[in-house]
């Protein structure tokens, strides 16, 4: 399954929602203000880089450029364009938006 | 003199008005709009303090690059505050610290507070406006 977070993890709940239902080898997709959870110093990362043991984690490249945080993704995390969030749709027989 | 003279219009009142910025800059319009009223302020002269707590601190992030999704980057207005008078820019130390964040990766000068600091400067204000 993918899963799709856009909200900040400082603002709402999502991630951690998000995170607590995902089951292991998930995918899980920050795009949005949630970008920000995978980068460096972020209260977040901490949740990020547990997470990442289990479940394949993804931040959308140009959600990071536009927040000046390309420069600061946490290891472990792959950075994908557009055409890679349509091939993650399109592999995964479903997906959830965590809204 | 007309009656017009006479009255007292309010012209010439110098209030103290915060502007609390909490969001961060592209996920919701906020941050923006906030800018925008700013610097619709900037025309009447008053005492403006402009606040960065929470996801806030963001807005003034360097290196923002937002071709890749399509909206203006409005970061480097930021920088213009400083030629309307505003020039009273205040970031919460603890909103940073939980973002990993220094002063020098903010593409403005700016006072960093304690939240004690903050609590008193918001306490003193006539107006506080909130994105």
């Amino acid at each position: 399954m993918l899963h799709i977070v856009n909200k900040s993890a400082a603002e709402r709940s999502s991630l951690e929602s998000c995170l607590r239902m995902a089951t292991k080898g998930s995918a899980v997709l920050l795009i949005e203000d949630a970008v920000y959870a995978a980068t460096t110093g972020n209260a977040a990362a901490a949740k990020i880089q547990a997470a990442a043991a289990d479940l394949k984690i993804y931040a959308l490249g140009p959600d990071l450029a536009a927040r000046g945080m390309a420069a600061r993704v946490l290891d472990g995390v792959n950075v994908v364009d557009y055409g890679g969030f349509v091939d993650l749709v399109a592999e995964h027989s479903n997906c959830q938006s965590w809204l | 003199m007309s009656d017009m003279d006479d009255m007292d219009d309010g012209s010439g009142i110098i209030k103290k008005f915060m502007f609390l910025n909490r969001k961060a800059p592209h996920g919701t319009v906020y941050a923006l709009e906030g800018l925008e009223v700013v610097l619709i302020t900037a025309a009447f002269d008053q005492d403006v303090s402009l606040v960065f707590t929470d996801d806030g601190v963001f807005q003034l992030m360097k290196g923002i690059d937002s071709k890749g999704i399509e909206v203006k980057d409005f970061s480097k207005t930021y920088r213009a505050l400083e030629g309307y008078d505003i020039e009273k820019l205040y970031v919460d130390q603890a909103s940073m610290d939980a973002r990993g964040l220094t002063e020098d990766d903010l593409i403005v000068d700016v006072t960093v507070l304690s939240v004690d600091e903050m609590a008193n400067l918001m306490a003193e204000q006539d107006v506080v406006i909130s994105f």
